[in-house]
């Protein structure tokens, strides 16, 4: 590293006089840092690379934003959030770049959250779904496109609260995650349903489901129906157990994410029917919108759109509009054409509220079937995430800096 | 009641899965010393492979057994592949150096696994005949995990019969005793190892295969089972099979009940279950201390002599230059530069335990953690900035390592490094579980450095000053009597009681002075990076200060700085150039550990005795 530098300086004199000449013969891209756990997560992250990959592709046949084409420079963190730091530090010091994005986990989205702040970058986080990164956290220079744990709670818990049952399962994933997916199902719920009560919370490590076990222990104490929030392995190993130990007979449940073909297609035949989930049906959408998006997706990519395609399609999309907005890469600019900005998505129109920087990007809200060996989505609706976020009096009570 | 049989069934079903991966890394350790952390990797390719295999045979009995022993068999094959190019270039290594190499093969599998199977978790079929449940005292249970729960003794029995019926067996157990007194009567050792390997490498493979139809096959299988498979080796006894089903019935069964009655638990039960036995019985519930002889086995480490003169000038150029390099060098090199001289301080940290003190750790990010909360509650709770904090981590650092190293030093070798693991680990999850004080994974944000050291510059040189000024002071510390007291209590323990050396106290001030020195580290980094997460706490970062001192050279004091250096520029140079960093990163180290079995610093000094006539 040091010698490197050393060799850099040392030919500096040369090169400094050189490049410039050369870049400016037509104008220099504009320049997106995007971070994401690629190799950690890359059941949802390769597809998503491929989602922003297809957008720059589009922006720049377009002609690109102000005149200029733009260009990601994508780093993998790993999953480690002290990582993520160094690479947003190394994205901005060494290649410049205008702006940040990305990111899966909460805790790599709030560290590159907290860095964009101290260096006042803008940043839009793509997945994280952490309430903290719009609201406890949130802070001036960062937005969210996906819809949080507590919008996608809400909008389960519109569906449970029909249900005629009162004694409640809770298992979900031991980390922040699935700890405010509980807090938010079990507070929504018992808001709408003051007779239901919750028996049982399985909290298994994750990726380390001791899923017989798990099951098990769900199963005695006898819920009427169970919530659930894993996913990935711990999700098909739970499915997988819970069929085989009856544990979802008789039972209604509800599930967060699972109708993301992520998450469903792995369950192929074994997928349990008539659970309601959120998630993404993406053979059964035929709005305009995302025909368009799917059809060039499958003509790139010869692969079917995850719910991770869409995430990255629009966060790339999504700078480009805020870019063209603001006329400017400054990040301060950035900021204030994003406060409000509304566009099109692959699932409908969207907007980045002012209050709390989070966008109105919804889900659906359907449930499980088995179609031809596979699992899909049936009976399902788009729940647009604008009627899923609480009143603004509420948000300024959560978001310090709110207004 | 009802629950109580089936979850106890439950539990035997996990625990004949744990003891068969195990029981192969138990063998391999047993015979040639090596900790093999691909052992996981095998397991995840075990069941990878059963499941292209059954997806491809006719779906039936003899397509789904098929399909399952040979995965196993081909895992085997791989297996020797690995102890033939690789493993046995590197036997007369120092301790615990292979395993930097068997990391390395960990790197290049994952990447090899995501790149031939994808990355989507992929559910195999179930088991022909066993597809469904049994009704137990009115609970169904798997008919397959019944199965399971009798594999378990049934492949106990037969290693038992092997070891104990074949003339094979007999060697190998007498190996696991006392491995030169079996070579010095004649027998092939390489062949030995090589079928030791094999057999291990099965059982992993079919630990692996035999999942299929319990659970998905998926990219995070290896590293999940690796830790479970090295606690239960270790709480039944390093080398011991019967060991090794007791401790795999325990753990399984205290699993399944654990989470009906603390939900959370799944996260340390298994590590409070090794603190408990290895502070209770020092060697496992059936091992046996191990021979005073086997202490001193392997090289004898030179005598650490006065700094060569030409390294203390070269020493001292490059500590100008650093000093300087804020003036020629870019923002992000500064931090690079940051990164290292802080985690050059942390290796050096484990280096003084490790090299000088005799006691490897598994757990060093225990302290380095610890340290860096500590510096971050500090400011988050009474509001006190970074000069207090940097008082504060050391003796954070230091009060954990008196509490922790006081159980630790009655243990050696893998036994002791085993339980700093289990400590470190019960940090991990505090500082994971108890959100409302440490923010839980979210972490700690917003923990910024005085103002003064808020720039790069500042901060670049107060990070390169503090590390420079902890790495000499571990220095000649080493070269004070009481380093020299250590290396007494390290080479030759008896010896150095009979002249009146007290070398638990020794070794437990070791452990401390080690700990106060990874608490300032992780201190320093808590500011570096403005965050502190349970990620500085796990077991990726005490394996990553691991390999830096053993990439270094862990019989020299230059190692661990070296491999800082190296590691840390590697890993960060790689992750921005390119998707496949882990197998890249993985073949180097496999290269560097063949090329430079005494690490890399070390292999510089013993190039600089050769040419300058050996004065050490």
């Amino acid at each position: 590293m040091k010698r490197r530098e050393f060799l850099a300086a040392a030919a500096g004199a040369t090169a400094a006089i050189g490049a410039p000449g050369i870049l400016r013969a037509q104008p220099a891209p504009i320049r997106i840092g995007e971070i994401n756990s690629y190799t950690a997560q890359p059941a949802f992250t390769l597809p998503y690379r491929n989602g922003w990959q297809l957008a720059a592709e589009e922006v720049n046949a377009a002609g690109g934003v102000l005149g200029r084409k733009i260009e990601v420079i994508s780093r993998d963190d790993g999953g480690k959030p002290e990582d993520a730091v160094r690479l947003a530090n190394e994205l901005l010091a060494n290649e410049k770049v205008d702006a940040l994005c990305g990111t899966f986990l909460s805790n790599t989205g709030l560290a590159v959250s907290a860095f964009s702040k101290q260096n006042k970058k803008f940043f839009l986080a793509a997945e994280p779904l952490s309430d903290a990164v719009t609201w406890s956290q949130g802070h001036r220079y960062c937005f969210r496109l996906r819809a949080s744990t507590y919008m996608q709670a809400a909008m389960l818990v519109e569906e449970a609260a029909k249900l005629p049952a009162k004694k409640w399962a809770l298992v979900s994933p031991n980390y922040e995650y699935g700890q405010s997916a509980v807090k938010w199902f079990k507070e929504l719920l018992k808001a709408k349903r003051p007779d239901v009560e919750f028996v049982v919370e399985q909290f298994p490590a994750l990726g380390k489901i001791d899923a017989g076990a798990t099951v098990q222990a769900l199963a005695a104490a006898n819920p009427e129906a169970i919530f659930n929030a894993t996913f990935g392995p711990d999700l098909t190993n739970l499915v997988r157990q819970g069929n085989t130990r009856g544990l979802f007979e008789q039972r209604a449940v509800v599930s967060l994410l699972t109708g993301e073909p992520e998450y469903l297609d792995p369950l192929k035949d074994e997928t349990p029917e008539g659970w309601i989930v959120t998630g993404y049906p993406w053979e059964a959408i035929d709005t305009a919108a995302h025909t368009t998006f799917r059809t060039a997706y499958q003509k790139r990519f010869n692969d079917y759109p995850r719910l991770g395609s869409v995430v990255g399609y629009q966060t790339i999309k999504a700078m480009a509009a805020i870019i063209a907005k603001a006329g400017d890469v400054d990040s301060e600019k950035l900021v204030d054409a994003a406060r409000g900005i509304s566009m099109d998505s692959p699932f409908g129109p969207l907007t980045f509220r002012a209050i709390d920087h989070q966008a109105t990007m919804g889900a659906y809200v359907g449930k499980t079937a088995l179609k031809g060996g596979k699992g899909v989505m049936i009976d399902w609706r788009y729940a647009d995430g604008a009627k899923y976020l609480p009143d603004d009096a509420t948000v300024k009570t959560l978001r310090p800096d709110a207004g | 009641m009802d629950i109580v049989v089936v979850q106890f069934l439950t539990g035997l079903a996990s625990a004949s899965s744990l003891f068969l991966v195990a029981s192969g890394l138990s063998i391999i350790f047993g015979v040639s010393r090596i900790v093999n952390f691909a052992h996981g990797s095998f397991y995840m390719l075990g069941a990878y492979l059963a499941w292209t295999l059954v997806e491809r045979l006719p779906y039936g009995p003899l397509g789904f057994w098929g399909g399952i022993v040979g995965a196993a068999a081909i895992v085997a094959l791989l297996g020797l592949v690995m102890e033939f190019v690789l493993l046995r270039r590197i036997y007369r290594a120092p301790e615990l150096f292979q395993l930097l190499a068997t990391f390395g093969v960990v790197l290049i599998v994952q990447d090899a696994t995501l790149w031939l199977w994808g990355p989507q978790d992929l559910l195999g079929p179930r088991a022909p005949g066993l597809r469904g449940a049994v009704t137990i005292l009115g609970q169904r249970f798997p008919q397959y995990d019944l199965l399971l729960i009798f594999i378990g003794p049934v492949v106990l029995a037969l290693l038992w019969l092997l070891f104990t019926r074949t003339r094979w067996g007999t060697l190998v157990r007498a190996a696991t005793q006392d491995r030169e007194m079996v070579g010095a009567l004649g027998v092939d050792q390489k062949l030995l190892f090589t079928t030791v390997f094999m057999l291990g490498s099965f059982l992993a493979g079919l630990g692996g295969a035999l999942q299929l139809p319990r659970e998905s096959v998926n990219l995070q299988m290896d590293l999940t089972i690796i830790t479970d498979a090295f606690v239960v080796v270790v709480v039944g006894g390093m080398g011991s099979l019967g060991g090794a089903f007791l401790a795999a019935l325990l753990i399984g069964v205290l699993h399944a009940f654990g989470i009906v009655v603390f939900p959370k638990i799944t996260l340390v039960l298994i590590f409070l279950v090794m603190a408990v036995v290895l502070v209770l019985r020092p060697y496992g519930l059936m091992g046996r201390k191990p021979g005073p002889v086997a202490a001193t086995v392997g090289l004898v480490t030179p005598l650490i002599g006065p700094t060569p003169r030409a390294l203390v000038w070269l020493g001292l150029v490059a500590g100008a230059l650093l000093v300087l390099a804020p003036l020629f060098v870019g923002d992000y090199t500064l931090t690079i530069l940051s990164e290292m001289a802080i985690l050059a301080l942390f290796a050096a940290s484990l280096h003084f335990m490790m090299g000088p003190g005799g006691m490897a750790s598994f757990g060093h990010a225990a302290y380095f953690g610890l340290g860096a909360y500590a510096a971050a509650l500090l400011m988050r709770q009474l509001g006190l900035g970074m000069p207090l904090g940097l008082i504060a981590a050391p003796l954070a650092g230091a009060a954990f390592g008196l509490l922790f190293g006081w159980f630790c030093v009655r243990l050696s070798g893998v036994y002791l490094a085993m339980l700093t693991l289990a400590f470190a680990q019960i940090c991990w999850s505090v500082a994971f579980q108890w959100v409302e004080l440490t923010g839980g994974d979210n972490g700690l944000l917003n923990i910024l450095p005085s103002g003064w050291a808020q720039t790069r510059q500042g901060f670049y040189w107060l990070a390169l000053v503090l590390s420079i000024a902890g790495i000499l002071l571990l220095r000649w510390l080493i070269r004070t009597p009481f380093g020299h007291a250590l290396r007494a209590a390290r080479d030759n323990p008896l010896r150095a009681e009979a002249v009146g050396m007290a070398v638990g106290r020794l070794q437990w001030a070791g452990f401390a002075v080690a700990a106060s020195f990874a608490g300032f580290a992780g201190g320093l980094y808590a500011y570096f990076k403005g965050s502190v997460f349970p990620t500085f706490i796990s077991i990726p970062r005490s394996v990553d200060a691991l390999l830096m001192v053993l990439l270094g050279g862990v019989d020299t004091l230059a190692g661990p700085i070296v491999g800082a250096v190296v590691y840390t520029g590697l890993h960060e140079q790689l992750m921005s150039l390119t998707d496949y960093w882990r197998a890249i990163l993985g073949l180097i180290i496999v290269v560097l550990v063949v090329a430079f079995p005494q690490g890399l610093a070390g292999q510089a000094r013993d190039w600089w005795l050769a040419r300058n006539g050996g004065r050490a």
